[in-house]
């Protein structure tokens, strides 16, 4: 079972009459990287948070190497610095500054020594290619710094695993690119990553496979060639000529 | 033009009415109260020293007991008022319960009331000194106002630093006090002055317990003076300055707030 790295099982979640998630089953091996697309409401941030149990499944499981998140007797805590995340809208802690941003959990949660927290801060600042920021508030960085700022800060639990919640959604065309090199260089490194997003670009350049959802369903799964050029379900076609 | 974004403001009590920054000229409402109040204060023992100087030398003492209630009713009702307003958050029911009678009783009974309660009526049980007894008072009822300034802020920070934070693998508790705590103040910096406000001129209601603020020093020359209406002149205009340059106060923070704020 510990061959995925995620595993959904079965996965259903429902908010009251709505069903925003049907029986998903994924399988993604390490060093993967899924891409999910599909309409909005189709469940794909939902399912994205299941996996760290930002919401909790109705039924089904789902396991992160082998730990299942879905029992309620697993330390979800632990579980979740395996799984670093990356949301929409950055969610940096607004009241500190970049470096903190980055080193806050280290000392918090595994209780780092702080030097070692922020020579592991700024090196990944460095990374991300803000090492001259690490003074800067949230209020003061571009959208793009500070979402490349909330991938140094994910990064720096050293997890297994990096969900994106559509992460250049809520940014403006020419910063885009900034933030998507980033995660194209994660790829490169062998990170496994599941990500909600429609870069088509990012897809093609380092999806090993992708992921199409409609209306809670899994619709279809393949590379991305197998997907965007020669779509199997009619529904996947219809959602391509849209967003093309 | 339709869209014009009011950050909302956590209003709870009457405090001092916060100047409005767009009101720039130089008779701004604030600026005729405020330095009017001044010119006649000055005017005062300059044109009839008797019987204004010796109010003016007699009631100062009282300012400073003034303050002292205030100042440490303040910083317990901060105290108590965090712990209130989590409570109100608090998912665990029976928490919750008691934080929201605690807030529900407090606002019911009027806080002159809940002097003479505590002063008084529990002095059958223990007998407190007057000064003690008026913190008390004071910091049980504006707790709970303040609790709701926190409960307030603590919602007004976005739901996704909490994810983010436990997203990282904080636990719940961490993440109130790591991430969410030290976002509020910015929030509930203002109300909370509003608050101190609104208390300071509560704080003569002490003096009732015979507390001797800047009401009962001029009670106490009044009453052998006979001179009343000079005696409450000077303690309206002494108020008044104080509770207009501590609006001043509270309106400039809000202003470097917004500016040293995100976004």
């Amino acid at each position: 079972m510990a061959e995925y790295r995620i595993q959904i099982k079965d996965a259903c979640k429902n908010y009251g009459e709505v069903k925003a998630l049907k029986n998903a089953n994924l399988n993604i091996e390490a060093g993967e990287v899924v891409l999910v697309i599909g309409p909005s409401g189709s469940g794909k941030s939902t399912m994205l948070r299941c996996v760290n149990k930002l919401e909790t499944l109705s039924s089904g499981d789902i396991f992160v190497d082998g730990d299942c998140v879905t029992d309620p007797k697993s330390d979800i805590r632990k579980i979740r610095e395996e799984v670093g995340m990356v949301f929409q809208n950055f969610n940096l802690f607004s009241h500190l500054t970049a470096l903190r941003n980055i080193t806050l959990a280290l000392t918090t949660v595994k209780n780092t020594p702080k030097e070692e927290a922020d020579e592991i801060g700024k090196k990944l600042l460095a990374r991300v290619g803000l090492a001259d920021k690490e003074k800067s508030y949230p209020g003061q960085l571009s959208g793009g710094q500070q979402q490349r700022v909330a991938i140094a800060r994910a990064l720096a639990m050293n997890p297994r695993v990096m969900l994106f919640d559509e992460p250049t959604s809520a940014l403006d065309p020419e910063m885009i690119k900034e933030v998507l090199d980033v995660m194209l260089d994660l790829a490169k490194e062998g990170m496994t990553m599941m990500v909600v997003s429609h870069e088509m670009g990012f897809a093609k350049a380092a999806a090993d496979r992708v992921v199409f959802m409609d209306e809670g369903e899994i619709i279809e799964i393949g590379t991305p060639t197998e997907v965007f050029d020669s779509p199997k379900e009619v529904r996947t076609k219809t959602f391509l000529e849209h967003i093309l | 033009m339709a869209e014009i974004v009011k950050e909302s403001r956590i209003e709870v009590t009457d405090g001092a009415l916060i100047p409005d920054s767009a009101e720039k000229s130089i008779f701004s409402a604030w600026n005729i109260s405020f330095f009017g109040a001044i010119i006649i204060l000055i005017l005062l023992p300059i044109l009839s020293p008797d019987p204004y100087k010796d109010i003016l030398l007699f009631i100062p003492d009282g300012i400073a007991t003034t303050f002292q209630v205030t100042v440490l009713s303040i910083i317990f009702a901060l105290i108590v008022g965090l712990f209130a307003g989590l409570g109100r958050l608090s998912r665990v029911k029976i928490i919750n319960r008691i934080a929201t009678i605690y807030v529900e009783v407090v606002r019911g009974i009027p806080l002159l009331v809940q002097l003479f309660y505590i002063y008084y009526a529990l002095g059958k049980l223990v007998q407190l000194p007057r000064m003690t007894s008026a913190i008390i008072a004071m910091t049980f009822c504006y707790g709970a106002y303040m609790g709701e300034i926190f409960r307030a802020g603590i919602q007004g920070v976005p739901q996704g630093q909490m994810e983010a934070a436990l997203a990282l693998g904080m636990t719940r508790s961490q993440a109130i006090w790591k991430v969410i705590i030290p976002q509020t103040f910015r929030i509930i910096l203002p109300p909370v002055g509003n608050e101190f406000i609104a208390l300071l001129k509560d704080s003569s209601l002490v003096s009732i317990l015979a507390v001797s603020d800047l009401l009962r020093r001029g009670r106490e020359f009044a009453s052998t003076s006979f001179l009343y209406f000079e005696t409450y002149t000077v303690v309206a205009l002494i108020y008044l300055i104080i509770t207009l340059f501590l609006s001043r106060i509270v309106a400039y923070m809000e202003k470097r707030l917004k500016i040293n704020g995100r976004v």
